[in-house]
């Protein structure tokens, strides 16, 4: 059985956004980039799957469309487990070209689990997996909480709108996870780092449909007024705020 | 031509949500000249179904089928396809919540239709059709342009008003092709939340972080948000070390929320935090720390112990409601 662990590479999630060109850009100077923290913990759960699996499951690939700049990203992922790497060489133009290029691949390369995050903290589509589950003709979970394989039979969990559920699906299938599917990410160790050098990144060119919407301009929040501070001695004040002011309650 | 909405139920109810979503749709069936076709999946009576007639629907398709009582992605965008092309739909609309998120991705394959997930008002301009969305997790916001003929949106919860219009709904029974091969995924048990208040639905939420100190200390946030019919959240720590469940977790790792009101008690508002509740209207911050960054994103604020504050703030509110 093989994984494949789907990357975005989006800015660390601390940065503050600033806009170029008029409004029309996201400006990356100075921008840190990391692997969306959702696809870290996919990629967690997949190496704690492979390592409970004796040798049922042979291998873990990830897989990023990007431009040249995103291999910092990939090469962690290897460090931080991954077997080997694909970048497909495009610009992530929009979810739907994003897919695409992915299912592209895939057709002529199979997985049987194909993991995605529920969404990229950049952009916050959380489309790529159902997109790519569809260009495939695949089963999709989504938002799915717990994964596990028990011999070969696939158990889920997945939120849903005011729960939970269980689920069953067979190979293969995309899965779309979210919190809970794997506790704490792992970091690359040292040795990670040097073995990371010298595992396989193959890239492959573009394949894949025109995206279909454009991302024209930005706007940023207007600023907040100052908070209005109330005195701890004096929480009835607030009460009345929030009652005849903002009447919010 | 027409607008489709996917109009989801709970237990063969609809919510504010589904209203939402309607009234929306109206709108954008109205500038463009059109009619909306709202589709339901599941068993829904006749009356719940032409409820969505008030806010907008002019049609609604009702798809009973037993082997839809589960939502299972594949065989409901393939329904909801079926849907689309039969109206010619132009424009489709989901909620930017789970099932939302679970199904217009593959609706937007199948149709080749262009999406907008989790936009926040009606487009701008119809012609290029040009729609605000958030972005960078409520950091900023994004104008997309969607170059496809046919057109998908996702609607992120509580940024449009609800509009009653009177109007009545013609309900028709919809029988789809249902695809033996779409069903590989089987739901083996459901559990449902119950007996609380739902983060999706509140219009109050009530959140405690680290500055709670431990799981004992929430009985008076609870009796805060019995007293407002609110909901509880908790930031990521909180919900970490066990104190309160998964599903209570708000931010960027956690949920997204935008209620009317959010308070937030011994949270220091790391931006991570603020990622999932920056679009509250009114945001309340308690914390003994007056240099937390939460102040800089609340509406009010009180530097002060929250054990202090919880118990007064509890009794101002119900002496407020007896007056
Ligand atoms: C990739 C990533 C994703 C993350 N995602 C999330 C997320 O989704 N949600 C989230 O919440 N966090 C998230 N975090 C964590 C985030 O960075 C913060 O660590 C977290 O939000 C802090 O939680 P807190 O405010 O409860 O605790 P703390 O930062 O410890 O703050 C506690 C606050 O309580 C105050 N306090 C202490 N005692 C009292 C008292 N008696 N009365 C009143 N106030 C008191 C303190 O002054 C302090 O401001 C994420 C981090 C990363 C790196
Ligand atoms: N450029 C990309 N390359 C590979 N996978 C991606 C890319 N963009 C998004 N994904 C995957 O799709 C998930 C959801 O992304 P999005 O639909 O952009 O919110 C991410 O968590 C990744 O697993």
């Amino acid at each position: 059985m093989k994984i494949l662990v789907c990357i975005s590479n989006v800015p660390d999630t601390t940065t503050k956004i600033r806009f170029t060109d008029n409004n029309t850009a996201f400006d990356a100077t100075g921008v840190q980039w990391i692997i969306n923290p959702w696809d870290e913990l996919a990629l967690t759960r997949a190496l704690e799957l492979k390592e409970a699996s004796g040798e049922a499951i042979e291998k873990i690939t990830v897989i990023n469309v990007g431009p040249q700049t995103t291999e910092p990203t990939i090469r962690k992922a290897l460090a931080i487990g991954a077997d080997d790497a694909v970048r497909i060489d495009a610009v992530p133009e929009d979810a739907y070209a994003v897919a695409s290029n992915l299912s592209s691949y895939l057709k002529d390369n199979p997985y049987d689990i194909i993991l995605c995050g529920i969404d990229s903290s950049d952009y916050n589509g959380s489309l790529v997996g159902g997109m790519l589950a569809e260009f495939l003709d695949l089963p999709s979970v989504s938002s799915v909480s717990k994964l596990d394989i028990d011999g070969g039979d696939i158990k889920l969990n997945r939120e849903i709108d005011g729960g939970s559920e269980v689920l069953s699906t067979v190979v293969p299938f995309v899965a779309i996870v979210q919190k809970g599917i794997a506790f704490e990410p792992r970091i690359p160790s040292m040795r990670g780092i040097m073995m990371a050098r010298k595992k396989p990144l193959n890239v492959v060119p573009s394949g894949g449909e025109a995206a279909l919407t454009e991302f024209v301009s930005y706007d940023l929040p207007p600023a907040k007024s100052a908070c209005k501070m109330v005195d701890a001695e004096n929480v009835k004040e607030l009460v009345d705020l929030l009652h005849n002011e903002a009447k919010a309650i | 031509m027409s607008v489709l909405v996917y109009t989801e139920n709970w237990d063969g109810k609809f919510k504010k949500l589904s209203f939402e979503l309607v009234s929306y749709a109206k709108q954008i069936a109205d500038r463009s000249g059109t009619t909306v076709t709202a589709l339901s999946i599941g068993a829904v009576d006749e009356a719940e179904l032409k409820k969505l007639g008030n806010y907008g629907a002019d049609k609604v398709l009702s798809a009973t089928d037993e082997r839809l009582n589960v939502l299972i992605n594949k065989a409901y965008a393939s329904v909801i396809a079926e849907a689309a092309e039969n109206e010619g739909a132009q424009v489709i609309i989901f909620a930017n919540n789970f099932t939302g998120k679970a199904l217009s991705p593959r609706v937007s394959v199948k149709l080749k239709a262009g999406i907008a997930s989790g936009v926040n008002a009606v487009p701008s301009s119809y012609d290029p059709f040009t729609v605000s969305k958030k972005v960078f997790t409520g950091k900023a916001f994004a104008n997309v342009v969607i170059k496809s003929d046919k057109k998908i949106l996702t609607l992120f919860q509580n940024s449009v008003e609800i509009a009653e219009t009177g109007g009545d709904a013609a309900v028709e029974v919809f029988s789809p092709a249902l695809n033996d091969a779409d069903f590989a995924t089987k739901v083996l048990d459901v559990n449902k939340i119950t007996g609380k208040v739902l983060l999706s639905d509140a219009d109050v939420v009530v959140s405690g972080g680290r500055g709670m100190k431990n799981a004992d200390n929430w009985a008076p946030l609870e009796e805060l948000a019995a007293e407002l019919g609110a909901a509880l959240a908790c930031s990521r720590p909180v919900s970490d070390e066990g104190w309160r469940p998964h599903e209570e977790h708000v931010g960027q790792t956690g949920k997204i929320i935008a209620p009317n009101l959010y308070f937030a008690m011994g949270i220091s508002g790391a931006i991570q935090h603020l990622g999932g509740v920056s679009s509250s209207k009114c945001i309340v911050a308690v914390n003994t720390d007056k240099d937390a960054p939460i102040f800089e994103s609340a509406d009010y604020g009180i530097v002060g112990d929250v054990q202090k504050v919880l118990p007064e703030l509890i009794t101002a509110i119900r002496e407020m409601k007896a007056s």
